[in-house]
């Protein structure tokens, strides 16, 4: 299993890049009330017919070559089921997937979120020529960013890969974040 | 005082402020490619590439393009960096660990003296 949600967020973003989705959306909300973590990733890669979506979901599936297990989705419906949650898979051939897991936020072996503004600088970073978006809510109160609002200051999509850009981008989210959780108003 | 948090605003300013975020272009130039599949992730690739941006940007290092990639099959020797200097051959590190960074890009790519005891592979 992978350590915290920050991690399967990577993991399963890789999935989508690898299925040649141009645009990935990450979703994740935090409800204290409800007791709930939701995440979402959709994206508008390949997608996946009925049987795909089956075989992904088995740890002895995988599309690489370079070795016979893939443990990326399995590993986040068995930590989302381990906390009286559930992971459900949406996905059209051509169109693309939406991977959605859900978690009761009390439990004791919820996975704890992580480092999320790392991932993010990751897949920023490391996948300059796509387009991601995150959206991140905690009791209602939401926060939004994407690539494309930081190409239309950038004007050049080289400039995400500047060392000083990346560690703006880590900062701004982890800031941002942090706001969104402590219910400070900036 | 209130500390303001970092905004779109702040990106602005360093746009503004560096002329030379151009020389981040990715042709003609040297490569470090982080290998980011499952078995990576868990590895603790992540926090190796967080090491490798964070040390680029201190020292103020910039012809030189930080890529991820999948699982290329050596899943038992992740995480694996791969540094190909302008010109060189591909030199593949294992079990390379953050505080093995600033080691790689100090000695390695700035200059050109390879971490022998880290390398696991090299393709010319």
């Amino acid at each position: 299993m992978l350590q915290d949600l920050s991690q399967y967020i990577l993991d399963i973003s890789e999935n989508s890049l690898k299925a040649e989705a141009s645009r990935v959306e990450i979703v994740l909300s935090e409800s204290t009330q409800g007791n709930g973590i939701e995440l979402s990733v959709s994206d508008n890669g390949t997608g996946m017919d009925s049987e795909q979506i089956l075989m992904v979901q088995d740890p002895f599936y995988t599309t690489r070559t370079e070795r016979r297990v893939g443990l990326g989705i399995p590993f986040l419906k068995q930590a989302a089921e381990l906390c009286g949650g559930g992971l459900d898979i949406y996905s059209q051939k051509g169109k693309g997937t939406i991977i959605r897991a859900v978690f009761r936020r009390n439990c004791i072996d919820c996975p704890p979120l992580g480092d999320i503004p790392a991932t993010l600088v990751a897949l920023f970073v490391g996948w300059t020529d796509r387009d991601f978006v995150f959206r991140y809510s905690f009791d209602g109160r939401e926060f939004t960013a994407g690539t494309e609002d930081i190409i239309a200051i950038l004007e050049d999509r080289d400039m995400l890969k500047a060392p000083e850009v990346a560690s703006w981008l880590g900062r701004f989210f982890r800031e941002n974040i942090d706001m969104l959780r402590s219910g400070r108003e900036c | 005082m209130k500390k303001k948090i970092t905004s779109l605003e702040d990106l602005r300013k360093i746009k503004s402020e560096s002329k030379d975020l151009t020389s981040a272009r990715s042709g003609g130039k040297s490569r470090i490619i982080i290998g980011m599949g499952t078995c990576g992730i868990a590895a603790g690739a992540r926090e190796v590439m967080t090491a490798i941006l964070e040390i680029l940007d201190k020292k103020g290092i910039k012809d030189v393009a930080v890529e991820t990639t999948g699982c290329i099959g050596m899943c038992q020797k992740e995480p694996l960096v791969d540094v190909i200097r302008l010109g060189e051959s591909r030199i593949t590190y294992g079990y390379v660990a953050p505080e093995d960074v600033e080691r790689i890009i100090e000695d390695h790519l700035v200059n050109g003296k390879i971490v022998a005891d880290k390398v696991i592979g090299r393709t010319d």
